[in-house]
């Protein structure tokens, strides 16, 4: 009887959460970058989301909180690891053993764009994935970030010029 | 699409002014093969917007967690800690008991014998009074 009912929860929670699963795991590989750390993170945050789920009632959007949630647990991350000199000779290692199969993929212009996204700070980063590649509004990206729809507009531009620019440069040279 | 809404659109677009509608529009005209020689280094981009989107998180979400386990058995493993120190202790005392039981033990059996010899001083005494009251038996008065 209790099993039953828990599992019709389970099932429940399951539904509401199917909706924006992936657009969570692609937000936290777009910051974490390793699709292992994103897989972990993606788990770590749904289940978290599961504990809470008598505090979801209580929010307009889940999929708002949900990726509120998400920028903060990865930005913790980012920094955690920055914050432990170990983490970070590891990570470095990581990205040694995949620069093999990064360069043959260089020449593939669609992972250039990738790259030129990496390299962008954290923040535009995030604003790109969630405007270009999760196509939300500019008010609900100002309710996850808690920031002015201004403020996000503005960092926006600036990431687009950014990689237009790298664009552009990479294409000359392509052509000389 | 005409090319010069699109030139617009993506000048809109680098300010960040386009909507979301627009911003569709320009991924749809960037899809197509189409694409205008100057433009071009937009279709990488447009292109890789909308094949990001196609990523899945594909493994099982888990809502039972290991780590709640985990924790239980840390639980189970400082009561049985616990109780195992409990039974050590236990165990001490016991022996320690026992230990302080057999002194005592020895301690009165060391007494009882050197009692007896006493005992047996004094039954020689007692004889030695007997044969001499014997011997010099006192006239009553």
């Amino acid at each position: 009887m209790l099993l039953t009912k828990l599992k019709m929860k389970q099932s429940e929670f399951l539904k509401t959460v199917m909706p924006f699963k992936d657009k969570v795991f692609r937000v936290a590989k777009r910051l974490l970058v390793s699709t292992e750390e994103a897989e972990d993170a993606t788990q770590e945050l749904l289940f978290k989301l599961w504990r809470n789920k008598e505090k979801l009632k209580d929010y307009k959007s889940i999929e708002a909180f949900a990726m509120t949630m998400t920028k903060n647990y990865c930005f913790d991350r980012l920094k955690s690891k920055q914050a432990s000199n170990l983490k970070l000779v590891h990570s470095n290692y990581k990205e040694n053993n995949t620069s093999l199969d990064r360069q043959v993929e260089l020449n593939d212009s669609v992972s250039k764009v990738h790259e030129l996204i990496e390299n962008l700070p954290e923040q535009q980063k995030l604003i790109i994935q969630l405007r270009d590649i999760e196509e939300y509004e500019f008010d609900e990206i100002a309710k996850m970030l808690n920031l002015k729809p201004t403020a996000i507009r503005v960092t926006l531009s600036r990431a687009r010029k950014t990689i237009r620019e790298q664009l552009l440069k990479q294409h000359k040279y392509g052509i000389s | 699409m005409e090319l010069a809404n699109i030139e617009k659109l993506l000048e809109k677009y680098e300010n960040a002014e386009t909507t979301i509608a627009e911003e569709k529009e320009l991924k749809n005209y960037f899809s197509n093969g189409n694409v205008a020689p100057h433009l071009e280094e937009y279709q990488v981009m447009f292109g890789y917007f909308s094949t990001s989107k196609n990523e899945r998180y594909t493994k099982t979400i888990q809502l039972n967690s290991q780590k709640k386990s985990w924790k239980w058995l840390s639980v189970a493993a400082s009561v049985i800690l616990l109780v195992s120190v409990y039974n050590g202790y236990e165990n001490i005392q016991q022996r320690k008991a026992e230990r302080v039981y057999a002194e005592t033990i020895g301690a009165l059996e060391l007494l009882s014998t050197n009692l007896n010899k006493g005992n047996v001083a004094i039954a020689q005494l007692q004889r030695f009074e007997d044969t001499t009251n014997k011997i010099f038996k006192q006239p009553k008065k």
